[in-house]
């Protein structure tokens, strides 16, 4: 039987998926038994039950000096900023996304500027954006706009193009208008693509994110682990770290959730 | 003047010809099909009745008005594919034809109850009642153009143009549709133009049977000439047009009875 024909059956196809986990946390305890029997001062790679205890600190234990849970309001202030940045950019590109896609005059007047814009390294704007908008909370949202909507104004246009002519004529000879079938027929088509489209994005997002909050914040994620840094503290910033992707795969399961179930008829077509 | 009038109609893509020196005129309520060999500008034809693009040259005009310059509700369309909306039930594919035409193309309360017992109406006439609820992706090709069909006359247009619309379907179905077709038809008295590849399909349903073909043809460019309508059959009575044409010139009647003397 040919390789590619082969499947395995359910008890393998979970051992599989879990394979790789287990081979880096095995390789990670043993890269870190070996450090820590040459030094047991060595703070690069710390054991994993330092870490869990680290962990359950940071998640529990008030700061000394403030009296607050400081994790809680790191997540608390950097979610704020994604969902800010990321909810703008869904809405602007939403908005341009059908206006490029249906509207001639709008193709004309935006589709190639945003083909250009989109070709910008956004973190190149970073330090402009700190000028501008000083170092406070616009300056990190609008970095998180720039970076992911040329992209998502594109993917939706383009899925509004890639609406069948027919449906649109057939709207016309029911008498919708312009907004109508905007509203109607073309926005319930592309909100998938653009749950799809924010998906996608969101790595970006987040990347975007703990940049604008390692140059300049005075909370959030990506500032906590910058500046543990310098104290070399790997067990917060590996648990920072381990805290962050755990969010953004909820985040990620939660929009697919989102999309299959407000969504049937695309019956998982997504 | 004629229901509707096709006065000289060119059509070109990028200065290429795909129809030229169209003119037909047609009454209210005849029932026209449209054949012709693949890629000779049937769609094209049907397209300029619609209003979706407007020709190179010529007039297209119904009852008398001003040529139209988008499609509209006097004009109903239904294609071989993507004629109803995938995101909408089929119940709601039929109230969007009452509701499309209003400000934000939506009803709510007592307008929605009423729109869609209307709509249920329609479903029953149309054999898609028990469906009601089902996305059109869950429908069988037959059954998401009927739905089609059923939305498009929900508009009561004043013309209907088909293209291809039992193309995709198993020849038992579209022996069915014909009937379906043939029903709503006796209902609405409505003018209707139907592009089929069908020959025996176009006779069958059609009171007017039109060929389009190029009438001139250059071997060494193909492309050089448009298409026009090339033939223009008398499809009533199974296409015997001996029995009526005495309607139209009766002085044939005497020649035509054996004399008593
Ligand atoms: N929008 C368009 N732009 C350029 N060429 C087109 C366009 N629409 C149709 N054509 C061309 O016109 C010709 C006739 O097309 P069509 O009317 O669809 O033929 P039919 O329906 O008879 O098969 C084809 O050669 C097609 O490639
Ligand atoms: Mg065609």
């Amino acid at each position: 039987m040919r390789l590619l024909n082969r499947h395995p059956s359910r008890p393998t196809a979970i051992l599989l998926a879990a394979l790789p986990f287990a081979v880096v946390l095995i390789a990670y305890a043993i890269g870190s038994e070996i450090r820590l029997a040459a030094n047991p001062q060595d703070k690069l790679l710390p054991a994993p039950g330092a870490i869990l205890d680290t962990a359950i600190r940071l998640f529990t234990e008030p700061n000394k000096r403030s009296g607050e849970i400081q994790i809680w309001h790191d997540t608390w202030a950097s979610l704020r900023r994604l969902a800010l940045g990321v909810g703008s950019g869904a809405l602007i590109s939403l908005i341009l996304g059908v206006g490029i896609g249906l509207l001639p005059y709008v193709r004309r007047g935006f589709s190639s500027f945003v083909a250009v814009i989109s070709m910008v390294p956004p973190l190149a704007l970073l330090p402009i954006l700190f000028i501008v908008f000083g170092l406070g909370e616009t300056s990190k949202v609008v970095l998180i706009v720039i970076g992911i909507t040329p992209f998502l104004i594109r993917d939706l246009s383009q899925r509004v193009l890639d609406i069948p002519h027919e449906e649109i004529v057939k709207a016309q000879t029911l008498g919708a208008s312009t907004w109508v079938i905007a509203l109607r027929v073309v926005l319930p088509q592309i909100l998938p693509r653009l749950i799809a489209g924010v998906r996608l994005s969101l790595g970006a997002a987040w990347l975007f994110l703990i940049a604008a909050e390692a140059v300049a914040a005075e909370q959030g994620l990506g500032y906590r682990i910058f500046l543990v840094r310098r104290y070399l503290a790997m067990d917060i910033i590996l648990t920072y770290v381990i805290w962050i992707t755990l969010l953004a795969f909820v985040i990620d399961y939660a929009l697919k959730v989102l999309a299959r179930r407000a969504f049937p008829w695309m019956e998982g077509g997504l | 003047m004629s229901f509707v009038s096709v006065r000289n109609v060119f059509q070109s893509y990028d200065r290429r010809p795909i129809l030229e020196r169209v003119n037909l005129e047609v009454e209210e309520g005849e029932f026209v099909s449209i054949v012709g060999a693949s890629g000779c500008g049937k769609s094209t034809f049907l397209r300029l009745l619609l209003a979706d693009e407007t020709p190179t040259r010529g007039t297209i005009t119904v009852a008398g008005g001003a040529p139209a310059r988008e499609p509209g509700r006097e004009r109903g369309v239904v294609f071989q594919r993507y004629s109803v909306f995938p995101h909408l039930s089929v119940r709601d594919n039929i109230v969007a034809a009452e509701s499309f035409p209003t400000g934000w193309g939506w009803f709510r309360g007592g307008k929605l109850r009423a729109a869609r017992g209307r709509a249920d109406e329609v479903l029953e006439r149309i054999g898609l009642a028990h469906v009601a609820g089902n996305y059109p992706a869950t429908l069988s090709g037959g059954m998401q153009q009927r739905l089609a069909i059923g939305q498009a006359l929900h508009a009561r247009p004043r013309i209907l143009l088909l293209d291809e619309p039992f193309g995709a379907l198993d020849p038992g179905t579209r022996v069915s549709m014909h009937e379906f077709l043939t029903d709503l038809r006796a209902e609405t008295k409505m003018t209707v133009f139907m592009v089929t590849h069908d020959l025996a399909e176009g006779f069958k349903l059609g009171d007017r049977v039109l060929v389009f073909d190029k009438t001139r043809w250059d071997p060494d460019f193909p492309e050089a000439y448009g298409a026009t309508i090339t033939f223009d059959f008398d499809a009533r009575d199974h296409g015997v047009p001996y029995q009526r044409i005495l309607d139209k010139i009766p002085s044939l009647a005497a020649a035509a009875m054996p004399s008593p003397a």
